[in-house]
């Protein structure tokens, strides 16, 4: 109701991890908060018919402790250290993440490699956005001024496939200055599907799809790391910021695909 | 212990305090939660001061309007720099005769009809909330008009270059040359000729307490109170007193608990000077608390420097010349009163400061530039200086073939060749390179290390070893550059030491303490020479109303000049002590001895009158004593440094570090430093001196940058963007010490506060070098960040 008064004049507030520092330095100023914060129905997480349901108000840290996360999105189960530190871990909510949508956030890049669905809520009732559809541009989402962000349904990880999360950045907490999510399948070292999601880099969680099509049944081998090297960057566009320019971040990204492709296939599960 | 045979002195005494370590002062409180820092303190009638800054690094001010936002709710005050000038008894100018030839533009603490450099406060909003005074402030409106910014140090001296201040003549601040030996000839003998040159990021202190001030004026009486979190109470009262036009004497200066200071609180700035004059005027409290984002705007800036270097060595790796030119890069004025030279002054005088070679020759060059101002920050040109020699050191040593800790034993100065001076001419006593470098090799286990490192390369990871020794300059003395140059900075400290009635010992120090522990290390002197215990001591420092006066804390002065107060200032109260005693015992005062809060006899310790009871007999009962006989019970010592320009330490870093050559991040495995502070008197203290020093000072090699752009805009005023070094990254840091006293005093402490920070980003730079060497990669910039080392490589 109050959304769909003030529209962009009224803001959500959750965690407060990134909108109280905004409010602190004078940098945004809405005309109405809107604490949601009371709003528990908000809070679980729970398995439901093999969809894992995030809601908006789950914080980073209940992730973190969560044996359905753990047992069930073991991508994101590896995600959650990257995120910042305990303290902000601890009021900042999963829902917040994907709804502001932060370049270098952790939780959109996951989201969109896990095939997860957004779930919006207004006056007019419930709409559900695939994250393909999600993620427009740098802080700019298909969530309209009047919607609220109130959970976020991802399939559970398929448990034999390949996963890897890896981030880097200077000091540990810190934002990402390059990130990747992978998510796969394979059979005896031999890939044969896989996504990737990169993030930090870019102006929004990127799927890197020549690059994935390359890694379409074949063997992981130099040939294979030297073609997905030429081909990442027609499907990268980093940025240059105060972290490093696009070149060194694009060089970023391939050093850790080739990381985050071996540590996937260091821990694949044996076949049955 | 002391590696010289000195006399046995009463601080050697089994009992004594010295060489202990006892729990902080005030450590308890601080972690309790029950610190009183300036924001802290609320008085009644309270304001709230907020400043508005120009957004432009160099801009004409055409029009300021503060009606609109005088009228805002709450607000009390709007005050223009015009409107404080008629406040201000003059202009600063920010030069020291010391430094001959230097020149700086006249300043006012708020700009009046242009701004040179972002940041510059203009207009002063005074509310009853810091949160109603920005929203006041946000109606404000200033017409600026844009002027030609120089923000490049590199061509700030081009013809072509706009001039900041035109009745300068030029951008130059100062120009400085030393040329001892003879050069020429030094690179005439010279085998091998290395030249090399490095960049040295802008950055800032961050301490977690940001800049406080809470200015309390009583128009009654004139007195005017102002609690601020500073090192140096007394200079505050000066410059404070003589700007506003208030009597010196009538203004007092009260430091509460500080959060960290390390140099930028050691200065004067033009929104605290405002603030005061705000409850001048309006005869109330008016706090200013600077926020994160003024911090990283308008706190001192220091170390942005460019120095090419050139060493000239023979094949046996002996150092025949060193030369260095450096280009320094200060604000659009020099800091009042302390300047903004002394950075390229100290890299001229410690660079290649440990080692034996006559020829020098150093150059510098400080630019002004519209950013904002610089000036002295924890270890002031050490850094600079150590990464300089350090790194030209070692790539002589690799051009020789010789190993670089070795390269180091050929040149370092013998520990038996003192008092000496160096190629840059300063004079050096009571050192020990040559020790503290065997003690590093044996606690690095260097040999071994060496091995670990080839077995590590064979697998593919590439780990470095590096090496850096250095001297620090401590504890200047009045032959120096602040109170010779005409700056109101004591160039002495005192203590002021009595005993109560109780029996209990009261001692106020000119020092002060900044959670550093200079009360705790006072309290140990003054317990150990009075035979008290320590609870029986109670430290006062950082009120001027109650404080003798004195310099206060920096440059780690603190113990090796106060603490020579206390020491003096303990031993004659003593001696007043066993003199009361002698004529109530009947009793030679030199048979008499304390222990242990008693009198004694000397010969068999047996107990004769207890401190208290001379305490209260020499204030209730002094009937009891002759009539020529007046105790006073108290005593003032002053102590100063005579012929020494400083009390120089050196000591020697080890760091062992990895480096993922795929991704240009360093990780810092281990870190080792062996320093000589003279007499340690808190080991503890001191060990966390020179770890936290280190840590500060790998910040400023790996994270800290404060980066603008051509506009000189500065692009991270965050937390966020600019990267401090946190605790999950540092390394284990070994301290070991060696201890030569220094002769210039009994107590034979030196500093040992800036020691880490001076060498860090030296002995880490040669590590990662070490580490690309295989490679043939080398870094020359600091902060190494990933981007950097990956550019050395060629990668990116």
């Amino acid at each position: 109701m109050l959304l769909n008064e003030y529209g962009e004049d009224g803001q959500i507030l959750a965690g407060g991890q990134s909108l109280m520092p905004t409010l602190n330095m004078r940098l945004s100023n809405p005309q109405l908060l809107i604490d949601i914060n009371h709003l528990h129905e908000l809070n679980s997480i729970t398995l439901d018919d093999n969809i894992v349901r995030i809601g908006a108000l789950a914080r980073h840290s209940e992730l973190a402790l969560s044996p359905i996360i753990d047992m069930y999105l073991p991508l994101i189960a590896d995600a959650i250290p990257h995120v910042a530190h305990i303290a902000v871990r601890n009021r900042g909510t999963f829902g917040g993440s994907v709804a502001l949508a932060d370049p270098a956030a952790e939780l959109p890049a996951c989201v969109l490699a896990l095939g997860g669905t957004v779930v919006l809520q207004s006056v007019k009732g419930i709409r559900k956005v695939k994250a393909d559809d999600y993620f427009l541009g740098l802080y700019e989402t298909e969530r309209k001024p009047n919607e609220l962000l109130i959970e976020v349904q991802i399939p559970v990880q398929d448990l034999t496939g390949l996963w890897a999360f890896v981030e880097l950045s200077q000091r540990k907490g810190d934002y990402a200055i390059a990130g990747l999510a992978f998510i796969g399948t394979s059979e005896k070292q031999f890939i044969k599907t896989a996504k990737l999601v990169y993030f930090g880099s870019e102006i929004k969680p990127t799927l890197a799809k020549k690059t994935m099509a390359i890694l379409i049944n074949t063997r992981w081998d130099d040939n294979t790391r030297k073609l997905i090297a030429e081909t990442l960057g027609r499907d990268l566009d980093p940025m240059t910021n105060l972290q490093g320019s696009a070149k060194m971040k694009l060089h970023l990204q391939k050093v850790l695909t080739n990381r985050a492709i071996d540590l996937a296939l260091k821990r694949e599960k044996p076949s049955r | 212990m002391a590696n010289k045979t000195t006399p046995l002195t009463i601080l050697d005494r089994p009992n004594s305090y010295i060489g202990r370590s006892l729990s902080r002062e005030g450590a308890k409180r601080a972690v309790a939660g029950r610190g009183r820092y300036t924001d802290d303190i609320s008085l009644p009638r309270m304001l709230h001061a907020a400043f508005v800054r120009s957004p432009y690094a160099h801009a004409k001010i055409l029009a300021v309007n503060v009606d609109e936002a005088r009228q805002q709710p709450e607000v009390t005050l709007v005050m223009t720099g015009t409107e404080l000038q008629e406040l201000c008894t003059g202009p600063w100018i920010g030069t020291l005769s010391s430094f001959e030839g230097m020149k700086s533009a006249p300043q006012y603490p708020m700009a009046i009809g242009r701004a040179c450099w972002q940041g510059e406060p203009i207009v002063m909003v005074v509310a009853s909330s810091r949160a109603a005074a920005e929203d006041a402030a946000e109606f404000v409106t200033i017409e600026y008009e844009q002027l030609p910014v120089v923000a490049d140090k590199e061509t700030a001296l081009d013809p072509e270059c706009p001039i900041i201040h035109p009745e300068l003549g030029d951008n130059l601040a100062f120009r400085k040359v030393i040329d001892n030996g003879d050069v020429k000839q030094g690179l005439a003998d010279a085998d091998i000729v290395i030249e090399e040159t490095f960049q040295f990021g802008r950055h800032t202190a961050v301490s977690l307490e940001t800049r406080a001030l809470l200015a309390d004026y009583e128009p009654t009486d004139g007195h005017l109170t102002i609690y601020t979190s500073s090192q140096v109470p007394h200079m505050i009262q000066a410059v404070f007193a003589r700007t506003l036009g208030v009597a010196e004497h009538k203004v007092r200066i009260i430091a509460p608990d500080i959060g960290g200071s390390f140099g930028l609180k050691i200065h004067t700035y033009g929104d605290e000077v405002a603030t005061t004059a705000a409850s001048i005027k309006l005869g109330r409290p008016v706090k200013f608390i600077a926020d994160r984002l003024e911090s990283f705007l308008t706190d001192i800036h220091a170390r942005e420097n460019r120095v090419w270097g050139r060493i000239g060595v023979s094949k046996e790796g002996e150092i025949k010349s060193l030369e260095i030119d450096v280009r320094s890069a200060a604000g659009a004025y020099s800091q009042f009163p302390r300047t903004s030279v002394f950075e390229a002054n100290q890299i001229l005088n410690i660079t290649g400061g440990p080692y034996k070679h006559k020829n020098y020759k150093a150059k510098t060059e400080v630019v002004y530039l519209n950013k904002v101002p610089t000036s002295q920050y924890r270890a002031v040109g050490h850094p600079i200086g150590n990464s300089v020699g350090e790194a030209l050191v070692d790539q002589a040593a690799e051009a020789c073939g010789i190993d670089p800790l070795e390269m180091r034993r050929r040149n370092i100065m013998e520990d038996d060749q003192y008092p000496r001076v160096s190629a840059a001419g300063i004079k050096l006593q009571d050192m020990s390179h040559q020790q503290c470098l065997e003690a590093l090799a044996k606690h690095m286990d260097y040999e071994n290390l060496r091995v670990e490192q080839d077995k590590f390369r064979k697998k593919g990871i590439q780990r470095g070893i590096g090496i850096a020794a250095f001297i620090k300059g401590t504890a200047p003395g009045p032959a120096g550059y602040y109170g010779t140059g005409g700056a109101p900075i004591a160039s002495q400290d005192a203590c002021t030491i009595k005993l109560e009635p109780s029996g209990g010992v009261i001692c106020m120090i000119g020092v002060t303490d900044q959670g550093q522990g200079v009360d705790t290390v006072m309290c140990q002197i003054a317990a150990s020479v009075l035979g008290l215990r320590a609870e029986s001591v109670r430290v006062i420092e950082g009120d001027t109303d109650a404080v003798p006066y004195g310099g206060g804390t920096y440059a780690s002065r603190a113990t090796a000049i106060g603490g020579e107060a206390t020491y003096q200032a303990s031993l004659l109260l003593r001696k007043e002590i066993l003199s009361i005693a002698g004529t109530l015992l009947q009793a030679e005062p030199i048979t008499l001895d304390i222990v242990d809060e008693n009198v004694v006899n000397k010969s068999d310790n047996q107990i004769r009158i207890s401190v208290s009871e001379i305490g209260r007999i020499g204030h209730f009962q002094v009937a009891e004593l002759p009539n020529n006989i007046q105790p006073t019970l108290s005593v003032t010592y002053r102590y100063r440094l005579h012929d020494a320009l400083y009390i120089f330490t050196n000591g020697i870093q080890g760091a062992y570090v990895e480096v993922d050559i795929d991704t240009g991040f360093i990780k810092l495995l281990n870190h080792w430093v062996v320093e000589d502070c003279g007499r340690v008197i808190s080991p503890q203290l001191a060990d966390e001196q020179v770890r936290g020093g280190c840590v500060q000072g790998i910040g400023g090699a790996l994270y800290e940058e404060c980066v603008y752009n051509e506009a000189a805009q500065l692009q991270n005023g965050t937390l966020a963007d600019y990267l401090t070094p946190m605790a999950g990254e540092m390394p284990d840091i070994n301290v070991y010490h060696i201890q030569t006293p220094t002769s210039v005093s009994e107590l034979g402490a030196k500093g040992v506060g800036e020691s880490g920070t001076g060498a860090a980003p030296a002995v880490l730079m040669n590590a990662v070098n070490d580490a690309l060497r295989p490679f043939d990669a080398c870094v020359t910039k600091q902060p190494m960040t990933p981007e950097t080392v990956l550019a050395s490589l060629g990668t990116v």
